[in-house]
């Protein structure tokens, strides 16, 4: 069985697959890969099945040589390729021989690259799902230089298509988001939408903390009970600056939520950098 | 009972009390629509947040949501077995390092609260501080205590606590708040478990003591 020998990481590497959604009631979120629509166009292009687990490579940096031929494709952020030093475009299928390595370097935009390889990653499933949720500590432990992936057999289908034009991503993106239903729990919900936002340094998969000028708690409120969360759900916290939620955040929350950004909309926070600007527009 | 907009796949579901949530959450898990309409159920403390499976618009997650005469009409009904099981039953060592500030706190002896504890049984409202820990409401209302001022920063797995109106069981080790009266051997998570989760939705738990 084809194997993929990982030589080098650079940012956070992770296994990811389509998430285990309906398990809210014993604890445990949905997780899966931050960008989906850049993760289901990985799978479609190899022919893999839609719940095919890929590798969701943060900034770049990570090296594997396939052990035997292997028919891989980078889609989301437009890591710079190269098999075996031969530069080669993301959103492409590529075969790798035995032995050869293929090297992503860090993208020129967008932060989060998805390393697919036809039959998928194969890991043993954690309720039905190879996803790594970094909250609950569940599912393939982070990849490590060192490691050892078996190349599953998840397929689907041929493979149909050869290339797609690379991920661009816009600067100062405006995202739709809908009011929230705590919305009235600050004086001033309208911030949100009246000011452009940079993405806080401590974000991660768990949520994007985004830095700008605080909102202002509403009187008289008291104590929020926990309640059921979402990813692209925004809540804030006793200091005001806002959380946007991503694909590992608490199953419950108990802070309000004052705009959730429509489902669409939230692969595009999955391709943002600390430090870059965002802003947000009711609909 | 309110219905509030939660973006566009989700709609929360605002009821008075932990009771209510638990019967619409089962109200919605029973609903014949509910496989081709909705994703999860994501109960919470005071609201059920119902999530739309892709492609399905949120307005439709309203023909799922119970109104209140139905919701009154559960709660009103003796409670069920859930589908035929037994209660779980989870033996309890009562020697937390909060027990005699619970005594002092509800104006029982400390045996007393073993008792109290003990002597109803409870049940699973809502999940979501951690995988496989589990909010467990309906047990004796002398009982609630307020959290402790100071959190632990480590709270040992198995701990059995008290917090508002609900106990629960750290399923791993992890921050807490909680009164801790007693501890379990018994796994709340277990991955070699199928489900892994010892306590699903609904789930009625009897505390047993152990010495």
């Amino acid at each position: 069985m084809t194997r993929l020998l990982v030589h080098a990481v650079g940012g956070p590497c992770l296994v990811q697959d389509a998430g285990r959604p309906a398990h809210a009631a014993i604890g445990v979120g949905v997780s899966g890969a931050a960008d989906r629509a850049s993760y289901a166009l990985a799978n479609r292009l190899l022919g893999n099945a839609p719940g095919a687990a890929v590798l969701e490579v943060a900034l770049g940096g990570l090296e594997v040589e396939a052990t035997g031929l292997a028919w891989a494709c980078v889609t989301g952020a437009p890591a710079p390729l190269a098999v075996d030093g031969r530069p080669e475009p993301t959103g492409a299928v590529l075969a790798l021989r035995p032995g050869q390595r293929l090297c992503l370097g860090v993208p020129a935009s967008g932060l989060r690259s998805y390393l697919a390889v036809r039959g998928g990653v194969d890991l043993p499933p954690l309720l039905g799902s190879r996803a790594r949720d970094t909250l609950a500590g569940l599912g393939p432990e982070p990849v490590r230089a060192g490691d050892s992936l078996a190349v599953g057999r998840e397929v689907a289908g041929e493979m149909l298509v050869d290339a797609v034009p690379p991920a661009t991503y816009d600067e100062r993106p405006v995202l739709r988001v809908v009011r929230g239903p705590r919305a009235d729990w600050v004086a001033d919900a309208d911030r949100l939408v009246a000011q452009a936002w940079r993405v806080g340094a401590a974000s991660d998969r768990v949520g994007l903390r985004l830095e700008g000028a605080p909102f202002t708690a509403a009187p008289g409120k008291g104590e929020l009970a926990s309640e059921g969360a979402l990813r692209g759900a925004i809540q804030v916290p006793p200091g005001g600056g806002p959380v946007v939620f991503g694909p590992d955040h608490p199953v419950t929350g108990g802070y309000p939520v004052v705009g959730v950004v429509i489902d669409a909309d939230t692969d595009r926070l999955a391709q943002l950098r600390p430090g870059e600007e965002l802003r947000f527009r009711w609909v | 009972m309110r219905l509030l907009r939660y973006g566009d796949r989700g709609l929360l579901v605002e009821v008075a009390d932990t009771a209510a949530v638990v019967a619409v959450a089962e109200l919605v898990r029973s609903h014949p629509l509910a496989a081709e309409l909705v994703a999860d159920v994501v109960p919470g403390a005071r609201t059920v947040l119902l999530v739309a499976r892709p492609g399905v618009p949120v307005a439709r997650l309203s023909d799922v949501a119970p109104d209140e005469r139905a919701v009154a009409g559960a709660m009103a009904q003796p409670r069920r077995q859930v589908r035929g099981e037994n209660p779980t039953r989870i033996p309890v060592r009562y020697d937390g390092p909060d027990l005699a500030a619970v005594a002092a706190l509800t104006g029982l002896s400390e045996r007393g609260v073993v008792a109290a504890h003990t002597g109803t049984p409870w049940r699973v409202a809502f999940g979501g501080f951690a995988p496989g820990f589990a909010y467990l409401v309906g047990g004796d209302p002398r009982l609630r205590v307020p959290r402790r001022d100071e959190p632990r920063t480590r709270v040992p797995s198995g701990s059995v606590g008290l917090a508002g109106e609900f106990s629960g069981v750290y399923p791993r080790p992890s921050p807490g708040g909680w009164q801790l009266i007693g501890h379990t051997d018994l796994p709340l998570w277990d991955l070699d478990r199928d489900p892994p989760a010892l306590l699903g939705a609904g789930a009625t738990v009897v505390f047993v003591e152990v010495r």
